[in-house]
């Protein structure tokens, strides 16, 4: 059986959107697919040594908020100050509850499982962020370097 | 349920863990040996069952008891 291969742009930076590409990425990899994440824009924010991603109820009526706030709350006010650390917060506990595993967790899985980790160069540079801030085994490159890969990826998926 | 040579309790945890420790587990087994995973997850039956034929692994048995799902994987 020849080893398929997956690639994934993560684009995105907040605490929702990071876990898709690292939750596909490492069950991937366990699988048996070569697999490898160009980290772009918002994206790089996964890469950070602390992660302090937060989720927002703005701009987003499909998130289920705690006691039914979805459906009575309006709107204006989850822009309150406070409401986005109050609902990272609790998204947290529930996760840790219903045994999600934390983004800290599955980035680590997987780089384990050899998961290839690319961060934008130009995004880099673009936010004045230094390589510093990031964590170990993380590859700086462009454009060309992704598509050298997600040319010959059997999935490629745009996160 | 058959015999198996080493167990992994994945009781409590959600997608992808019980995969991925299960995975893990079967990399330190030999070929032939057989892994008995224990999880919670209702996801992990229709998992189990493609991880197994994704990656060669036999999945000898699957069942549920008392709230709890089982499986017997032998390493290819």
């Amino acid at each position: 059986m020849e080893e398929k291969k997956l690639a994934i742009i993560a684009t995105k930076g907040s605490l929702d959107w990071a876990y898709p590409p690292f939750i596909l990425a490492s069950t991937a990899a366990a699988l048996g697919y070569e697999t490898e994440i160009f980290f772009t824009f918002y994206g790089l924010q996964l890469l950070k040594k602390n992660l302090d991603l937060k989720v927002t109820p703005l701009g987003n009526p499909g998130m289920p908020m705690p006691m039914g706030m979805d459906k009575w709350f309006p709107t204006m006010l989850t822009a309150l100050p406070g409401m986005e650390s109050m609902m990272t917060s609790m998204m947290k506990k529930k996760m840790a509850s219903k045994g999600v595993a934390s983004l800290e967790e599955l980035r680590e899985l997987c780089q384990e499982a050899e998961v290839r980790l690319i961060a934008c160069q130009m995004t880099v540079d673009l936010f004045d962020m230094d390589s510093s801030e990031f964590i170990d085994g993380v590859e700086y490159a462009g454009a060309a370097r992704f598509f050298e890969f997600a040319g010959q990826s059997d999935i490629c998926l745009y996160i | 349920m058959a015999d198996f040579d080493e167990e992994l309790d994945a009781s409590g945890l959600n997608c992808p863990l019980p995969i991925l420790r299960a995975k893990k587990a079967l990399a330190g087994m030999e070929s032939g040996k057989v892994l008995h995973i224990i999880a919670t997850d209702p996801g992990s039956v229709k998992d189990f069952e493609a991880f197994a034929r994704q990656t060669g692994n036999e999945l000898m048995e699957s069942k549920e008891e008392g709230g709890k799902f089982q499986f017997l994987i032998r390493k290819a």
